[in-house]
């Protein structure tokens, strides 16, 4: 398995496998070619029914235990994944967003935050550069957010894991280079999903089905980070230098 | 001993050659991906790698012009065969020559020409080895008179997944094993010897007729009518322009010139070949230089430069058969996102089929400069051998957002026609689309299955494909 020319992939591994965008983004492929796709969630009714709907879509599915609060499991998990073939792209979906307010208060909400968004990213990451270097290819997505490019008080706790993952995912690219590997951290805005269900949106909000559509032209296109939409870059570009005095008056 | 004669070196663990882990592409420059390079420089070096071939594999490389992946093997070992170079015997009276697969068709051609010999089939371009013109059966401008290459290959020492050197013929012993290695990608294993058979010539130069068709129609009309008059024969086309004028072009065919038809000073001394590189593009050129409107600028002028009607002129080899290597890493004009070939054929009776092809092209906003369509002759006993009586058409086309859909339509189109796509061009076709476009692919499986039962020889085109 590889990816081909027009950066179509044959296989997928998906972490957090039930996140709205990795499986739209899925679809998508599926929707061109025989697509192998590795599930790595939590068991769950809401895992089963994914796989489902990935199967009806024309996708092989292979469901794999996945916990994210267990790094030293990681390492195992791409290696059952990788025994089916290749992993042509990965994409490391897991997060929990959390109520913000408890998570500056209360330390095991804002430690198993960081677990979840930032520690296992970190050992998944580990795990997949170990895959990319032995199979001498392989595409790598990050899902970041525009909250991890600069601390607001609204979210911090939530912006400080998805920094760190940015970084770490980041400098992840530049060492895979050389091997073979490429990784794509993708910042998207507020996006209309599970993970936000009955939060008010903002303005510049986006679907997991438009976060998908960039991924895929980011891989055939081999970018290194992407925002969504493609405004935000702007939008943050102008935001990380606003001096913090005013940063902090604004209403978000 | 081996079969040369020469004491073998003891098979170890470790490589003879050294391994240089390294990022690689076909010619369009898409996919890179990262394998361990080793150099062969002797038959020996090529059995050393087979015998201690990792995991992932082996496949052999000559000069990196296939298109896509079929010559990388993303974490196996590539095998760089072009330094496997000798010209081991030119027998003038048999018109054959015995060879290292790892020559170049340019430094044969400087070889054989001295003695009145050419090779008997000649790709788009001469910086091809020998090895892989017979692993992709490589195709000129001359396939409906003479065929593909593999059908003037006398015989073939192959390094297959044992290590051992095998001796095929097209109808000996091995034949199944020689007709599954023409075509066939270099998965049955690495050629590393050949007997070509030439033909006689008596000049370097060719005697050429140039004339233009209006449109897509007129062109079909003049290469059925007098393609059979010319052993060469190749039609440009116009990519870019639709309506009536869709499909409008240059042909030029012809023939091997006398040593009395050249020009007095070429006269003199007829075979002489001296041709070289004289531009190069640099690394680095950015994206977006050949858009709609330099395609556009670029294909009317094409079509306007070329003679209504001129017959007789004599060319040299360069300028009849390779244009292009006038200009070496021409490749990198495509920018750094690189570029797709696509080429078919569809039977003759398909018609239909190719102008609906054609009309697509045009109207995808993809732009393409260098067109080729073709009469193919009758194809050969290879499983994997692309070319089948019919047209074949190739376009060249920047790798760009939305080309997949392009060439998946186009992929359609050529399966209802009963076509197929050359895998020496392709960066991008289906499993599955592949296996119906090759009805004899199973046997091809069948005797690479016997002759390399654990799938030392791997590619990335391989994976692709399900190979």
């Amino acid at each position: 398995m590889v990816i081909d020319a027009l950066g179509m992939p044959q296989s997928l591994m998906l972490f957090g496998g039930t996140s709205d965008i990795a499986v739209a983004v899925a679809r998508e492929y599926a929707s061109r070619r025989p697509l192998r796709v590795v599930i790595a969630a939590r068991p769950s009714s809401l895992r089963d029914g994914t796989a489902a709907a990935l199967e009806a879509a024309g996708c092989t599915v292979e469901a794999l235990d996945f916990e994210a609060t267990r790094p030293e499991t990681h390492q195992a998990l791409v290696e059952q994944a990788a025994a089916g073939g290749d992993i042509d792209v990965s994409i490391v979906a897991q997060g929990l967003l959390g109520d913000p307010e408890q998570a500056w208060t209360d330390s095991a909400a804002a430690i198993q935050l960081a677990q979840v968004n930032y520690v296992s990213a970190v050992s998944c990451g580990v795990a997949l550069g170990a895959q990319v270097r032995r199979q001498g290819h392989g595409v790598i997505v990050a899902m970041s957010s525009v909250a991890g490019e600069r601390a607001r008080r609204s979210n911090f706790v939530y912006g400080s894991t998805k920094a760190g993952l940015d970084a770490f995912y980041s400098g992840l690219g530049m060492a895979l280079r050389e091997y073979g590997g490429r990784v794509l951290v993708v910042r998207p805005g507020f996006v209309r999903s599970k993970m936000t269900e009955g939060l008010p949106t903002p303005p510049m909000s986006t679907t997991p089905e438009a976060v998908a559509d960039a991924i895929v032209e980011g891989i055939a296109s081999g970018s290194e980070q992407i925002w969504v939409p493609k405004s935000m870059h702007a939008v943050m570009s102008g935001v990380r230098h606003l001096p913090k005095p005013i940063f902090r008056r604004l209403p978000f | 001993m081996d079969h040369h004669g020469h004491p073998r070196r003891l098979a170890t663990l470790t490589y003879v050659t050294e391994v240089v882990r390294r990022s690689l592409t076909g010619w369009g420059r898409t996919a890179p991906t990262v394998a361990g390079v080793a150099e062969a420089t002797s038959v020996d070096d090529v059995v050393d790698a087979v015998r201690s071939a990792p995991e992932r594999g082996v496949i052999g490389r000559g000069l990196g012009r296939s298109y896509g992946d079929a010559a990388q093997n993303a974490g196996g070992v590539v095998m760089e065969l072009a330094g496997l170079d000798s010209v081991h015997r030119i027998d003038p009276d048999a018109a054959t020559v015995d060879v290292a697969a790892g020559v170049s068709l340019d430094a044969l051609i400087r070889r054989l020409l001295p003695f009145g010999l050419w090779i008997p089939v000649l790709p788009g371009t001469r910086q091809v080895t020998v090895g892989g013109a017979i692993a992709a059966d490589v195709h000129g401008k001359n396939h409906h008179v003479d065929g593909s290459f593999g059908a003037h290959v006398r015989r073939l020492d192959l390094v297959t997944a044992d290590g051992s050197v095998r001796i095929c013929t097209p109808d000996g012993p091995e034949a199944d094993l020689f007709w599954a290695t023409v075509g066939g990608m270099g998965l049955t294993g690495v050629v590393v010897r050949a007997e070509l058979r030439l033909q006689r010539v008596e000049s370097a130069y060719f005697a050429v007729d140039t004339e233009r068709a209006g449109d897509l129609d007129d062109l079909m009309a003049r290469l059925d009518r007098d393609d059979a008059g010319y052993p060469y024969s190749v039609a440009w086309f116009d990519s870019v322009t639709t309506g009536s004028r869709l499909g409008r072009a240059v042909i030029t065919r012809g023939r091997s010139a006398r040593a009395d038809e050249l020009p007095a000073k070429q006269r003199r001394d007829p075979l002489r070949f001296d041709a070289g590189a004289i531009a190069t593009v640099p690394p680095g050129v950015p994206g977006g230089l050949l858009n709609r409107a330099s395609a556009r600028a670029f294909n009317e002028v094409w079509f306007r430069k070329a003679p209504e009607h001129r017959q007789g002129e004599i060319q040299d080899i360069t300028t009849f058969f390779h244009p292009l290597d006038v200009v070496s890493a021409w490749n990198r004009a495509y920018g750094p996102h690189g570029f797709c070939q696509y080429q078919f054929v569809v039977p003759y009776g398909a018609e239909e089929a190719l102008r609906t092809a054609v009309r697509r092209i045009a109207r995808s906003g993809h732009v393409s400069c260098l067109n080729v369509l073709k009469r193919f002759g009758p194809g050969n006993d290879a499983p994997l051998s692309f070319p089948t009586a019919g047209w074949t058409l190739a376009v060249d086309i920047p790798a760009r957002p939305g080309l997949d859909r392009l060439f998946d339509h186009l992929d359609e189109l050529v399966l209802d026609a009963g076509g197929r796509v050359y895998l020496a061009k392709d960066s991008r076709l289906s499993a599955a689309a592949f296996a119906r476009m090759y009805p004899r692919l199973a046997e091809f499986c069948a005797v690479r299955r016997a002759v390399d039962p654990d799938g030392v020889f791997r590619s990335d085109l391989a994976r692709r494909l399900d190979l």
